[in-house]
């Protein structure tokens, strides 16, 4: 029954002992301390998201985190050494690269020279000292009752907050480098506000060791910013990512997400659009083979009138993987003229794989055009017959479907660096499939 | 949007006003004493002079019941019901099965002249009446039926079934239909073999609830090889205050069996809400096909949101054959609430599902529905088209699941839902889980949700319309993939009830 | 030796069981172009299709010989890269891959089974584009998705422009003129007959003789219920015309 709370996992156990062991120690007093503890109770009195919660239908956290691993530590210099090659895939647009080891920001690997109209600073340090822009932003960015979200709150620890500001256009995309060391647990939670008409290419990279992580990313898009933000998830272990984002008027952005050579993977996106005239669109890719467990859940609120929104997203299943998308598409009343149109499409590669497509539409205004479309399947076998009756091989003419199959959402990427690096991922994950006879 | 609003506004206005079916029936009852126990579950099947494995069975599901909580993942809300404070059994006052038509009480048959059901076969039969000839009365539900073929009606009445029509003639053609009560007397071993076997007793909530205390319904067999002759039909009507009913339908088409199977519903206007919880089984075992049609009319409430039925049904079909085929079709347009899922279960080789409907919603009526298929066999098929249509301040939810398993290599589906909103007061939702778990599986799925078309209703006005049969017009374009599914007479009672729903005087 | 031999073949729809081909046999020569007429259902197609490897066919009985080497347990690339070529009746639009890249992966994979070298790019893109150029295939075609877009002329167009960059010892026309108008016919037989060569045979299925006007065969066969029933030269077409078939769905039944 959904409303009995049963009996605590050993995990939810070693969390509430982490909680109880971490909390004099969490940066920041007084009103964070209150937040840490609500978000706490939040979390306690549900315990890890199960199947029977909606949201989480599809992903049994509380099957899949069967250990909670312990809390990280701050990394020695040996740790802070192996990250360096973390998050490479944009090496290529030389951003500028703020590091972060086991969840600790790492100044010293970091790029902070300086930028006008840009600040960057540490979650750990705004928490511990008090600071403007976390104290009228943190956790109001997209208020959420999710569990996940709620054991982040009480347990962050370090992160990036950023303000970009009003009218500045940054030269060179921002990476946050997440790279984990060891395997243990840890929490971030950064915050970025992209003041009115400001522009931003953000990427956030989380590779390394197969550790637990709870991150959180609260994006604030002022009215005519344009924000690109990219994500690539290629870590092992338990990964569960929160973007909470808020939209102002006339405002464009493009969220991307790549997943790729992961364990279990949770992203879940709460976005509202908040001005008029604003356009968005989020997407993501992926590729998925072994016991690759991949979520993308989303929900996009319509709260302004004369919105348009795009959601693409595609799924490559190989062996016993298992992709989720889930994406609900919200419109208030009042919010006229939305536009909103979601896309999933799975292919699958193996009789093992499962992919599950839930696209919700909610709609409480009556003249919007709405739409979503799923679809599920295998390689068209005709399509496969006219590649190889001209010459290709098997593995080359899947491969060539495959990245057509992609290519019609990552073509829509509008940054070129990220579109190429998505495609470079690509490649390397098909260079390496094996084709079963 | 000055040529909607006037539409919109007209639309809003019109709502019980509409509904003719709100006549209560004087006829004096005997109904069970109030409330659910043990007690109210073996006096129910003591009315039945059911045998003791019925009514073990029925004590299984109410002890399971009791255990079980109300489901919440609808969206619907509705004030707590009191299980408690209803009666689970009304039937007319000494009321004994009829032997033939001509035992049943008059009030019964004119009541249900008043809903323009076809009891009298003999006057069809004796040709009093030709094919096609109008009927005295007008604005009957199923006119169309009744005077352009014949089809056999079981009338169920509150708890109990009143009369079944054409049974002699189905009997010649080895087709059992008749209440379901009688077929627990009569059929045992049919009854024992299928009953539960789709919706088992502990299925859900409702299901279960029905399972203990459900009172009567249809029971249909059609034996091997055997099209029925006629359509079959099931007419329920809630007419007692406080209570609830609970009817259980159950229908195997044998192998290479076909049946096509018609329900139609109404209830008297009421300040209170009352529960319909029902439950329907369809059995289609090798090569066989059943088309089961519904035209949903309860008592959606009145304009204030005030009294209709809650509807509460579980609905499944279970392709057991190979090559076998249920189709459903339901147009929804009453209840204040509408909870309802007609699935199917693709279990044989080759078989296949379908799900038309039609919901629409007005007033403050929350209609949640849809359908689940659930791929099991191989190369089985499925295709679900729905159209909602939100009016007032009404919510109207389409739920949907596509599953195929492992092994249900080969498996094809194909989804569309739209929905259309009158208005900016209601809300239309769409919430579709398509889990595809084996390579071979081919799933589509789309939906969409946008407002009547200004330009369509433009263009109709400046050819004479007026807005309410402009929108009727357009409405009726809407859904008319579903309407094709209907058998052709009831397809015309169903459109001139959408334009009721929504427009007033139109139709 | 005979470039392409069938011998008996008997071929049925895997899972269905139904059978098309019942005991067809066939030579083709060297440098020759055979074309195969018939009535609708005769198998036609089916050939086709068995002699490119497409799955969902089982051949029950008989053997495919291309150079005295059987071909039925070979992969459909490796056939093509033997030098077999299908022109499909309907070509297969592949969304997402453009007609350059797939020309190119084709060519060299062709090249690298055969173990030969790639080709160049600049030397790929000017064969390519001469090749275009004779059949009025535009540049803007070249980038698109194949197929994707085309219309049925181009369509078959394609067809020719593939076959003319991959150099196939054996092509298979397979109903190349259904759909064509007359502009349209003759561009593509144009196409057909540049590639023409004492090295290359072809095989011409057509239901009707007006193509055979343009690409005129060495020699006519006639299909019926899964088996070639007549052999003759080309005079056997006008015949075929003229009469119809229904002699031959008679003779076979």
């Amino acid at each position: 029954m959904a409303d009995v709370t049963p009996i605590k996992t050993p995990a939810e156990q070693a969390l509430a002992a982490a909680y109880d062991g971490a909390r004099g120690k969490l940066p920041g007093q007084g009103a964070i301390a209150t937040l840490r503890e609500d978000a706490f109770k939040r979390f306690d009195a549900k315990g890890l998201p199960h199947r029977r919660v909606e949201e989480w239908k599809y992903t049994d956290l509380r099957t899949l985190l069967r250990d909670a691993l312990p809390l990280a530590t701050p990394p020695d210099a040996e740790a802070k050494k192996t990250s360096q090659g973390s998050g490479a895939v944009f090496a290529a647009l030389n951003p500028r690269r703020l590091v972060f080891v086991d969840g600790a920001f790492v100044p010293e690997l970091s790029d902070l020279t300086p930028e006008k109209g840009l600040s960057v600073g540490s979650m750990a340090d705004a928490l511990l000292k008090g600071d403007a822009l976390v104290a009228a932003h943190l956790g109001k960015t997209f208020e959420s009752d999710d569990t996940a979200l709620a054991l982040n709150a009480a347990m962050m620890g370090d992160g990036a907050v950023i303000r970009i500001a009003a009218g500045t256009a940054l030269t060179r995309p921002l990476q946050l480098v997440c790279f984990t060391a060891t395997e243990t647990s840890n929490y971030t939670r950064s915050l970025i506000v992209v003041e009115k008409g400001a522009q931003a290419q953000i990427a956030e990279t989380h590779d390394g060791c197969a550790a637990q992580v709870n991150t959180a990313l609260e994006l604030v898009v002022g009215d005519d910013a344009q924000v690109d933000y990219f994500k690539i998830v290629a870590t092992r272990g338990i990964h569960v990512g929160s973007l909470m984002m808020s939209v102002g008027r006339n405002a464009r952005f493009d969220t991307f997400v790549l997943n790729q050579e992961v364990g279990v993977v949770r992203n879940q996106s709460f976005i509202r659009f908040e001005g008029e005239h604003s356009t968005g669109a989020v997407r993501g890719v992926n590729l998925l083979r072994g016991e690759e467990h991949v979520d993308n859940t989303l929900l996009i609120e319509h709260a302004a009138a004369h919105c348009a929104g795009r959601e693409q997203f595609k799924a490559v299943l190989d062996g016993e993987s298992h992709s989720v998308f889930q994406g609900k598409i919200v419109v208030k009343p009042g919010a006229q003229k939305t536009d909103s149109k979601m896309m999933t499409r799975a292919l699958l590669l193996s009789d093992k794989a499962e992919a599950d497509n839930k696209p919700e539409l909610e709609i409480f205004a009556d003249d919007v055009v709405c739409g979503h479309g799923a679809t599920a399947g295998a390689l068209d076998p005709t399509l496969k017959f006219y590649l190889m009756s001209r010459g290709i091989d098997e593995a080359q003419a899947e491969a060539l479907l495959i990245q057509a199959f992609i290519g019609e959402t990552v073509e829509e990427i509008p940054h070129e660096g990220f579109r190429d690096a998505v495609m470079v991922a690509a490649s390397a994950w098909l260079k390496t499939r094996e084709v079963k006879a | 949007m000055p040529a909607v609003q006037e539409t919109v506004d007209r639309v809003r206005q019109i709502d019980v006003d509409q509904y003719k079916y709100g006549f209560v029936t004087d006829i004096e009852s005997e109904k069970a004493p109030k409330g659910l126990n043990e007690d109210t579950v073996r006096f129910i099947s003591g009315k039945k002079n059911e045998p003791q494995w019925m009514l073990d069975w029925r004590l299984e599901a109410f002890r399971r019941w009791q255990t079980m909580r109300e489901p919440t993942w609808a969206r619907v809300h509705y004030p707590k019901i009191d299980y408690q404070d209803a009666y689970y059994y009304a039937a007319p006052k000494a009321f004994k099965a009829p032997k033939s038509l001509a035992d049943v009480d008059p009030e019964l048959l004119r009541t249900y002249e008043k809903l323009g059901i076809p009891l009298k076969e003999q006057e069809i039969l004796a040709g009093v009446r030709k094919q096609g000839e109008p009927s005295q009365l007008d604005g009957d539900m199923m006119e169309g039926m009744r005077s352009s073929g014949r089809v056999a009606v079981d009338a169920v009445f509150d708890s109990v079934s009143v009369a079944t029509t054409f049974k002699e003639e189905l009997k010649r053609a080895g087709v059992i239909f008749m209440p379901i009560s009688e077929a627990i007397q009569e059929h045992p071993e049919l009854i024992k073999k299928y009953l539960g076997s789709v919706v088992p007793t502990s299925d859900n909530f409702f299901a279960t609830l029905n399972s203990a205390v459900f009172s009567d319904g249809s029971f249909v067999y059609v034996p091997k090889g055997v099209r029925c002759p006629m359509e079959l039909s099931t007419y329920f009507r809630i007419n007692e205050q406080n209570t609830g009913q609970f009817e259980r339908t159950l229908i195997i088409a044998d192998a290479g069996a076909y049946v096509s199977y018609l329900e139609g519903c109404t209830a008297p206007m009421r300040d209170e809400n009352q529960l319909h919880a029902a439950v329907v089984e369809l059995v289609a075992l090798d090569d066989a096909e059943i088309k089961y049609s519904t035209v949903q009319n309860w008592y959606p409430g009145d304009a204030e949101g005030k009294g209709g039925i809650f509807n509460f049904v579980t609905k499944r079909g279970d392709c057991r054959g190979k090559n076998s085929k249920i189709s459903w079709t339901q147009v929804e347009t009453g209840s204040a609430i509408t909870w309802k899922y007609p699935s199917c279960i693709l279990r044989g080789d080759n078989s296949r599902g379908e799900f038309y409907s039609i919901a629409i919603s007005n007033g403050y009526q929350q209609v949640d529905s849809g359908t689940k298929m659930i791929h099991l066999g191989k190369n089985t098929v499925s295709r679900i088209i729905s159209k909602g249509i939100s009016a007032g301040k009404s919510q109207n939810t389409y739920r949907g699941l596509v599953t195929a398993h492992r092994r249900a290599t080969g498996a094809r589906n194909f989804t569309n839902c739209d929905s259309l909103l009158i208005g900016d007061q209601c809300g239309a939702h769409t919430v579709p889980y398509m889990e595809a778990k084996n390579s071979s599986a081919v799933f589509e799925h789309e939906a969409s949700t946008s407002k009547i078309s200004e330009d369509m209703l433009f263009y109709c006005q400046s050819r004479g319309m007026s807005a309410e049969e402009a929108t009727a017009l357009v409405v009726n374009g809407f859904v008319k993939d579903v309407l094709q599914q209907l058998p052709m007479e009831f397809a015309v009672e169903a459109q001139k009830l959408i334009s009721i729903s929504l427009e007033g005087s139109v139709g | 030796m005979s470039l392409l031999e069938i011998k008996n073949l008997h071929v049925e729809i895997e899972d269905e069981g139904k059978k098309i081909l019942n005991g067809l046999t066939l030579t083709i020569e060297k440098g020759q172009v055979a074309a195969i007429m018939g009535p609708n259902g005769s198998g036609k197609s089916t050939l086709a299709y068995v002699l490119a490897g497409r799955p969902g066919y089982a051949v029950t009985e008989g053997d495919i010989l291309l150079d005295g080497e059987s071909i039925l347990e070979m992969e459909p690339n490796e056939r093509a890269a033997k030098g077999v070529f299908l022109a499909f009746q309907y070509p297969v639009e592949v969304p997402g891959v453009a007609t350059m890249t797939f020309l190119r992966t084709a060519l060299n994979a062709q090249r690298k089974l055969r173990g030969e070298a790639e080709v160049s790019t600049p030397e790929f893109i000017k064969l390519v584009r001469d090749t275009s150029d004779k059949l009025g295939i535009s540049q803007d075609m070249l980038r698109r998705g194949v197929n994707v877009g085309f219309s049925g002329g181009e369509k078959k167009r394609a067809e020719i422009l593939q076959m003319a960059i991959l150099q196939p010892r054996i092509a298979v026309l397979d109903e190349t003129d259904s759909g064509l108008d007359i502009d349209a016919l003759r561009i593509v037989s144009e196409g057909v007959n540049r590639l023409r060569s004492p090295e290359r045979s072809m095989i011409v299925i057509t239901h009707y003789q007006r193509l055979l006007n343009y690409i005129v065969p060495d020699v006519v066969h006639v299909m019926a219920k899964g088996r070639v029933v007549r052999t003759g030269g080309k005079e056997l077409a006008l015949e075929l015309e003229a009469k119809g078939y229904a002699q031959y769905t008679d003779e076979a039944a």
